[in-house]
């Protein structure tokens, strides 16, 4: 049923069925966008970097442009020393960006929007700060359970608020980008059922609304880009510079 | 934010009705038949995009960066240079232009006193030469007022004599009648 607005989120095979022993690993649409969405990134980024010219053509400005954009957003949040880091923020800032662009382009699919993917992508910051806090600091990393200046009576308390806020930030973080994926896609495909279903009479108050949606949509698809980035930078720097 | 959160409260709504509704309705996000595609396949995707990008893309686009940042700075201090230089040239020209100036007017200044001398030369030269000519003439005019009584005398004892000749016919001597005449101009004198 294409009325029905979580009908956009249903994922469907493309091709033959790929089978891994028991799991299916078959090309579906989803695969299908993130695979453009990559190649985009690549292609732009590519072309963006083939031509060293002095004064920057358009795609080389749009490249470079990008690129100190998260070089400095890496360096406000998480200081020099994220740096090694920069490639992989780069690329999932890119990734999710584009994931969630493309998913702008009426009957294209919002990878974003499945929390499958968004949870993957944020276990693995999550597994991988901790580890390069692990590695930075040792044990030592778990001071970060213990904030300084705490009297002692509430400290129990406030260790376990600790541990439960870093054990929820793979959930808040993936379900921060999901679900602002899904809600704002649901709701224009709401608000387009009720253009049709108004008809040409009553349509136009949703039709406008939609265009509002839209343009509201393609901000938060930015936005959310920008904070599954930034909050990454800022786990990043909660491992690299221990402050407690 | 607030909007934000009444949406997916909103949409949660919806799809709660939507499953008590339609048995097809829910979350597809929540079916997992293709959980692990998705998963395999976000890996490759952006696995593959994350390598190529950081071998190849972004040192390039960093390359770049510097590259200008270098270039540009060497052009700034390239121009700060020339501009340095092209000051100095100025100033020089200037220079030039103030002494070519100053021997210019140099120039003009002996032109004239030379010509100037020239001209006084030229004129005491023409000056002497008409001193010259008027003293001479000065001289011929007094020889000549010197020499004019005698001649007077010379032509007045000839004439007289001829006159006396033609008039009387007598042959009268010269030194006679040049005592009369030496008398009659005394006289007239």
């Amino acid at each position: 049923m294409a009325s029905n607005p979580m009908y956009q989120f249903n994922v469907y095979r493309i091709g033959p069925e790929i089978k891994l022993g028991e799991v299916d690993l078959s090309f579906t649409n989803a695969s299908l966008f993130m695979v453009i969405s990559s190649l985009a990134v690549l292609i732009i980024f590519n072309l963006g970097s083939k031509k060293n010219s002095l004064i920057p053509n358009k795609i080389q400005l749009l490249a470079e442009l990008s690129y100190t954009f998260v070089s400095k957003m890496i360096s406000d949040t998480a200081g020099s020393k994220a740096k090694p880091y920069f490639s992989f923020i780069f690329s999932l800032f890119m990734f999710v960006l584009f994931c969630n662009m493309f998913g702008m382009i009426p009957y294209a699919f919002t990878v974003t929007s499945h929390i499958i993917v968004t949870f993957v992508l944020a276990a693995f910051i999550f597994f991988g700060v901790t580890i390069i806090g692990f590695i930075k600091h040792g044990f030592g990393y778990l001071k970060l359970f213990v904030p300084s200046g705490v009297p002692v009576v509430l400290l129990p308390l406030i260790v376990v608020i600790e541990v439960i806020s870093y054990l929820s930030r793979p959930v808040s973080l993936s379900v921060r980008l999901f679900a602002n994926m899904m809600a704002g896609h649901t709701m224009m495909k709401v608000f387009g059922g009720f253009v049709i279903s108004l008809g040409i009479v009553g349509g136009w108050l949703p039709l406008g609304f939609s265009v509002a949606l839209t343009g509201l949509e393609i901000l938060v698809a930015f936005l959310q880009a920008y904070v599954f980035a930034i909050l990454t930078c800022i786990y990043l720097n909660d491992a690299l510079n221990l402050h407690h | 934010m607030f909007l934000r959160f009444s949406q997916i409260i909103l949409i949660c709504f919806l799809i709660i009705s939507n499953a008590e509704s339609a048995e097809s309705g829910g979350m597809p996000q929540l079916n997992p038949e293709f959980w692990f595609s998705q998963i395999f396949w976000l890996i490759i995707t952006f696995g593959i995009m994350f390598i190529l990008l950081s071998k190849f893309v972004l040192p390039k686009i960093s390359e770049n960066l510097e590259s200008r940042k270098a270039g540009i700075l060497e052009n700034i201090e390239a121009a700060e240079k020339q501009r340095e230089e092209s000051d100095k040239k100025l100033k020089e020209y200037e220079k030039l232009i103030l002494e070519s100036k100053i021997e210019a007017k140099n120039y003009f200044n002996k032109a004239r006193e030379k010509i100037l001398k020239d001209i006084d030369k030229k004129r005491e030269n023409l000056e002497k030469d008409i001193n010259d000519e008027i003293s001479n003439a000065e001289k011929e005019i007094l020889d000549l007022k010197n020499k004019s009584p005698e001649k007077i005398r010379k032509i007045a004892v000839e004439t007289s004599s001829d006159l006396i000749k033609q008039l009387i016919g007598v042959d009268v001597n010269n030194s006679s009648i040049s005592a009369i005449v030496e008398d009659v101009s005394r006289k007239t004198n």
